[in-house]
Order: structure tokens, then C-alpha cells, then sequence
């Protein structure tokens, strides 16, 4: 079984403590380890916002909010409840998206056939080596997925999409898209080997 | 939502994809599932694979400006224990260390506040007096701590210091109050609530002075009640918690 998150991945990142006693150490106050952090969850949190907000000026705000938010609330993070990885995502994740469905009604923002088309937005290639790995094991597991569930959790996931947004664009109903989601994510969680 | 649509929420609610309202009642609903909560934990990774997947390579002036901004910014105080059950309260008088991380914390809070009353310089200079009320409660020689975790699934941290008769109140991860309604601060005087005033939680973390002299009070609570404040609490606490002991 794969283990979560890219700590395994060979690539050009120098071994070093582990991001979750990083976070442990940036709790109590530990600039270095902060540092240190930031060059683990740095890549991913602007490469998500960025997904998702689609502006670099705004993304690059959002993650350096988000990067604080880490510093600020470290002592929050509960290594028994997930990995450091996750727990920053979750975080960066949510963020992005109460940005973009702040900014304006989503249907002056994009139209429909705009956001089928930009749809799945998950093939574009990382010019980092891990990131690149990383795409690729996803990737190759959002395959394994049928359509209409990688649909569902492309839309929302890297659009910020709710789920009756969704179920509205694809003319489906509110149940169907609820378990396309969970469905999807399983199936993706059973692929990618993830334990939690 | 029935319960049987809650169970498969579980997808939605990890891809943030669910309304507000709707994702308030499934973390009411993930206190009392423990599959749920299980599945949560598992998807949310999966969910962040989704987000590594797509990494990007942060221009080199943004680890300056997060490092430079972090010199500034004050850290939240760290738990007082790794207690994780519901409704229990752990007590014990803080570290030095911990105490020092929670005055911190505290003017950081203050700092907050005036931030977010930036429009109404009366608020702001209101919200100031409390910050420096706060702080020095919290910088009290005699300040004692107790944290628990809320019954919503925040958790609290009392200050008390006997030597100012003062208390205060640090709520994180406290859920906005349904509707127009906020939260109501009480002193427990043995059994009799006293009103200590209202407030509504920041997201984030909110630090709150207790109106009026600790008194007999051996402890405190916190209600939900409407805009204004009740003369007595009208709902259940969603948090009761004893003041440190004398020491
Ligand atoms: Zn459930």
C-alpha cells in the first residue's frame, strides 16, 4: 500500500523531519521549523488556490493568507486526525473556495459551456518533479473513476463548485450528484491506497 | 436531509461542496457518527492527494513576504491537553511557557478585533479597552487556566485571575450562532447563572472579558440566545465549565 502525501516520492527534497513534527514545532512558536514547513506545503497550497481561483494576483494573496493561517493556528493541528499535508489542504482548500464564491454569482462569472469545457482541469502538467509523480499517480486513479464521478469531483473540487451547482449544470439530481461524489472519492481513496 | 442523505455527505462536505446551512448540520451530525467521521478522515486525505497533485512552484519573494509576515503575527495559545473528550474538562494551571503563548495570543486576538471594527472608531476604541482588559487578566501573576472542548465541537480556554476578581473566555472553533442569535456568557454562581454579557464568535478564535466581578463564582457557561442577551440562559450550554481551583 502507497502511503499518503509525497513523503515517499524520491525527488530533489533533502531528508529532513517530517511536515507533522514541523507543524508540532511551528505550534510552539518555532520560525525555523515554520521555514522548513513552508518549503514542504508551499508548492501544493499555491498550486491548489491556483486551480481554483484561476488568478494568479488573487491566488498568490490567497496562499500567502492561507500560509499565515498555518503559522497562526499550528497548535490546532491534531497529528492523530490526519497527516500535516491534509490538514494545510483542508485549510487552503476552503479558503480558495469561500474566495471565489465570494467574489461574484458564479453564473456572471463563468458560463456554462465555460465550465465544461475547462473540465477536467487535472491533466496539466507541474513542472515540479514530486508534484509531476504525484499528477501522475492521481491522474492515473481519476481513470479509474467513471466520467460522471470524476465529472462531479473535478467541478468541485478544482472549481469550487457545490454540489448543486453541479447538479445543476448537469442536469442531474441533488441524490445523484451527493453519491457520484462519495462514490468517486472512494473509489479514489481505494486506488491511491490512502489510509487517512 | 433525512439520515440516510447525511450518511452520504460525507463526499460533498470533504470537497468543501456543501452549503452552509447544509454543512452545519452534517458537523452536528459527525459528532454522533463515528463511520462518518471515519470516512471523513479518509476522503479528506484523498481529497488533498487531489490537491498535491496539482503543486506549483511559489515564486521565491512569496517565502519572504509569509516570513516576514509571520514575525508579526501572533500564534494561537497551544492546547493545555491532549484531551479529546466531549463535554469533559480538564483542569490544570498552565505551563509558563503555555501562559506566556496565551497572553500572546490574547493581544493577537485584540488585534483582531480592532481590525474587524475598523469602520466605527467607537467600537474600535471600545474593542482596545477590552484588549487591554483581557490582557491583563491574562497577565495576571495569579492567572489560572482551564481548557475543555465545547459541546459543539470548539474548544474553550477560562482565565481567572482572583487577585482582578476578573474571568475570560477563549472560544476556538466556536460555529457562528444559528439566525440573529449569539452566544451568552454566564457566571455560575453555584448553581445560579449571572449574565457576563454576549459575543459572537470571529472565525478563528474569540477572546472575551466576562462583564462583571467573578464574585462566588465557581464557574462559568455559555448559552445561545437571542440578540441581546436573556436575563436567564434559555437553552442547554454549549459549554460548563468549572474555575481553576485555588492553588
Ligand atoms: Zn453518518
Amino acid at each position: 500500500m502507497e502511503a499518503p502525501g509525497v513523503g515517499r516520492a524520491p525527488g530533489p527534497r533533502p531528508a529532513g523531519p517530517d511536515a507533522e513534527a514541523l507543524l508540532t514545532a511551528v505550534a510552539l512558536g518555532d520560525q525555523e521549523a515554520f521555514g522548513q514547513l513552508y518549503d514542504l506545503v508551499s508548492g501544493p497550497v499555491l498550486g491548489l488556490v491556483t486551480r481554483v481561483l484561476r488568478d494568479p494576483g488573487q491566488s498568490e494573496e490567497v496562499a500567502q493568507e492561507v500560509l499565515v493561517e498555518v503559522w497562526r493556528s499550528a497548535a490546532r493541528f491534531r497529528p492523530d486526525k490526519g497527516s500535516a499535508m491534509t490538514w494545510v489542504l483542508t485549510m487552503a482548500h476552503r479558503r480558495a473556495v469561500d474566495r471565489v464564491r465570494a467574489s461574484q454569482a458564479r453564473t456572471e462569472r463563468e458560463s456554462k459551456a465555460a465550465l465544461l469545457e475547462r473540465t477536467p482541469a487535472y491533466d496539466e502538467v507541474s513542472e515540479q518533479v514530486e508534484a509531476r509523480l504525484e499528477g501522475q499517480r492521481v491522474r492515473r486513479c481519476l481513470g479509474a473513476l467513471t466520467e460522471r464521478q470524476r465529472e462531479s469531483v473535478t467541478l468541485a473540487y478544482y472549481r469550487g463548485l457545490t454540489y448543486r451547482e453541479v447538479a445543476q449544470l448537469l442536469a442531474l439530481p441533488l441524490g445523484t450528484v451527493k453519491t457520484r461524489l462519495r462514490d468517486g472519492l472512494i473509489r479514489l481513496r481505494d486506488c491511491l491506497g490512502v489510509t487517512a | 436531509m433525512n439520515d440516510a442523505d447525511l450518511h452520504t455527505a460525507t463526499g460533498a462536505y470533504v470537497l468543501n461542496a456543501l452549503p452552509e446551512e447544509e454543512r452545519i448540520r452534517f458537523e452536528h451530525h459527525l459528532r454522533d457518527c463515528a463511520a462518518c467521521r471515519q470516512e471523513v478522515a479518509e476522503l479528506s486525505a484523498t481529497a488533498a492527494r487531489l490537491g498535491q497533485a496539482v503543486a506549483a512552484v511559489p515564486p521565491p519573494e512569496l517565502k519572504d513576504r509569509v516570513l516576514h509576515h509571520i514575525a508579526t503575527v501572533r500564534q494561537e495559545p497551544p492546547p493545555v491537553s491532549g484531551d479529546r473528550f466531549s463535554g469533559r474538562v480538564r483542569r490544570r494551571s498552565l505551563p509558563r511557557l503555555a501562559l506566556a503563548a496565551c497572553l500572546a495570543a490574547a493581544v493577537a486576538f485584540g488585534g483582531v478585533a480592532v481590525w474587524q471594527h475598523q469602520e466605527a472608531r467607537e467600537a474600535r476604541s471600545a474593542a482596545q479597552q477590552q484588549a487591554a482588559e483581557l490582557a491583563a487578566v491574562l497577565a495576571a501573576p495569579d492567572a489560572r487556566v482551564t481548557t475543555g472542548k465545547l459541546s459543539d465541537g470548539g474548544s474553550g480556554t477560562v482565565v481567572v485571575s482572583r487577585a482582578q476578581n476578573r474571568a475570560a473566555f477563549v472560544a476556538s472553533g466556536l460555529a457562528d450562532p444559528p439566525g440573529d442569535k449569539v452566544y451568552q456568557l454566564w457566571f455560575n454562581d453555584g448553581g445560579r447563572m449571572r449574565a457576563a454579557g454576549t459575543f459572537h464568535p470571529a472565525r478563528g478564535a474569540t477572546a472575551t472579558l466576562l462583564d462583571g466581578d467573578l464574585g462566588k463564582a465557581s464557574g462559568m457557561g455559555v448559552t445561545v440566545e437571542p440578540a441581546g442577551g436573556s436575563r436567564q440562559p434559555t437553552t442547554r450550554p454549549v459549554a460548563l465549565m468549572d474555575f481553576p481551583a485555588r492553588t
